[in-house]
């Protein structure tokens, strides 16, 4: 109803801003904020990739240091939270688009999460654990 | 009703006209729980400041006139209680309603809705086979009594275009072209089989495809309208149609 110049950021802040939001409404909030790390991890992954092209010295020394590095783990750990959380919750958006389970869209929301959640936890476990 | 009196801080956002500078005055009123936000507002107009601005008219939910935000959440004003938003020596932010330009204090232009209601010929009145029961969700009914003289019997559309899903709609805040909760819900109830005018306008790009499922419409929607149900189930239609299940 106002247009994006009318609006300034406040068209943003409403995408990002959790106070006051239903339980579908973090759900957007969640969605949107995944998609875009895992977009950022995709442009990151592009980004290290190419330097396969420097030669297999330039390749090598790039994986020696990802792999002491605690970061890269962290990272990857995001990564999987992102794709977990983003993908599960877009399995419920795609069954809502069909109008199967609207009215109990809360309660997808919570047991996906959930699912999500366990998911992330295992993952921890196997990457970090002893 | 008790005598108990509670003392209320109401922090309410002043704008004289859509460019000048928003701020917040706060107004500490004695006030009664169990009256409703809509109450303490004329209480301030009356008592406090008489260049507050704000709107209502039926005081019991009929006329969507007093659509605001209430500590950040949409509501009808006349229907929040007191004791349902705050707690004695709180607080209660008031502020007008998103995504529509700003006439002045709480009080927004609604034009743009009621503009596109109109594209979308919404119904004043609906036959009663179409309306929800009340407290049964939003299904049909299963059998609806007919008159005498054969004819149905109609009733009031529940929606009373408030604005409230709008204003709640994270969609309807980065697309001022997008069709919104109430106008796709007016689609529904009339049916896209009968209407494919309407059919064109709901399977369009800033039709059902533009929602992006945040469900803040149903979630506020004070007159049990359900449009994010509804927006669902015209997708579910079209997507029938595009499958040739449906002609």
């Amino acid at each position: 109803m106002l247009s994006r110049e009318q609006q300034g950021l406040n068209w943003l802040l409403q995408w990002f801003d959790p106070r006051g939001r239903s339980i579908g409404g973090l759900a957007f909030i969640l969605n949107r904020i995944t998609a875009l790390g895992l977009v950022l991890y995709l442009y990151l992954h592009l980004y290290y990739l190419r330097q396969l092209t420097m030669g297999p010295q330039v390749w090598n020394a790039f994986i020696d240091s990802a792999e002491n590095s605690p970061w890269i783990g962290i990272g990857e750990l995001f990564v999987i939270a992102g794709g977990l959380i983003h993908g599960l919750n877009g399995l419920r958006i795609a069954l809502n688009s069909f109008n199967i389970a609207v009215p109990y869209q809360k309660q997808l929301f919570y047991g996906l999460f959930t699912l999500a959640l366990i998911g992330i936890a295992f993952f921890a476990v196997h990457m970090f654990g002893a | 009703m008790s005598d108990e009196k509670w003392t209320v801080t109401f922090i309410i956002h002043r704008q004289k006209g859509p460019d000048s500078q928003p701020h917040f005055d706060e107004f500490t009123i004695e006030i009664h729980p169990e009256e409703f936000v809509l109450d303490g507002v004329e209480y301030i107009w009356a008592y406090k400041d008489r260049s507050l601005v704000f709107r209502h008219a039926c005081h019991h939910t009929t006329c969507g006139a007093c659509g605001m935000r209430v500590n950040g959440v949409e509501k009808l004003a006349c229907m929040t209680k007191i004791a349902d938003v705050t707690q004695d020596g709180g607080k209660i932010k008031l502020e007008p309603l998103r995504n529509f330009p700003i006439v002045g204090d709480l009080v927004v232009d609604l034009g743009p809705l009621y503009r596109k209601m109109h594209e979308v010929h919404a119904p004043e009145v609906i036959p009663l086979c179409a309306s929800p029961w009340e407290g049964e969700g939003i299904k049909p009914p299963q059998e609806t009594p007919k008159r005498e003289d054969g004819e149905e019997y109609i009733r009031l559309p529940d929606c009373i275009e408030c604005g409230l899903c709008v204003s709640a709609c994270p969609t309807a805040a980065s697309d001022a072209e997008y069709l919104g909760p109430a106008v796709l819900a007016a689609i529904h109830i009339q049916g896209i089989d009968e209407n494919p005018d309407l059919l064109a306008l709901a399977d369009s790009r800033e039709g059902v495809w533009r929602c992006h499922s945040a469900y803040e419409c149903s979630a506020v929607c004070p007159s049990n309208v359900d449009p994010a149900w509804r927006i669902m189930d015209l997708r579910k239609q079209i997507i029938a149609r595009r499958l040739k299940f449906k002609k």
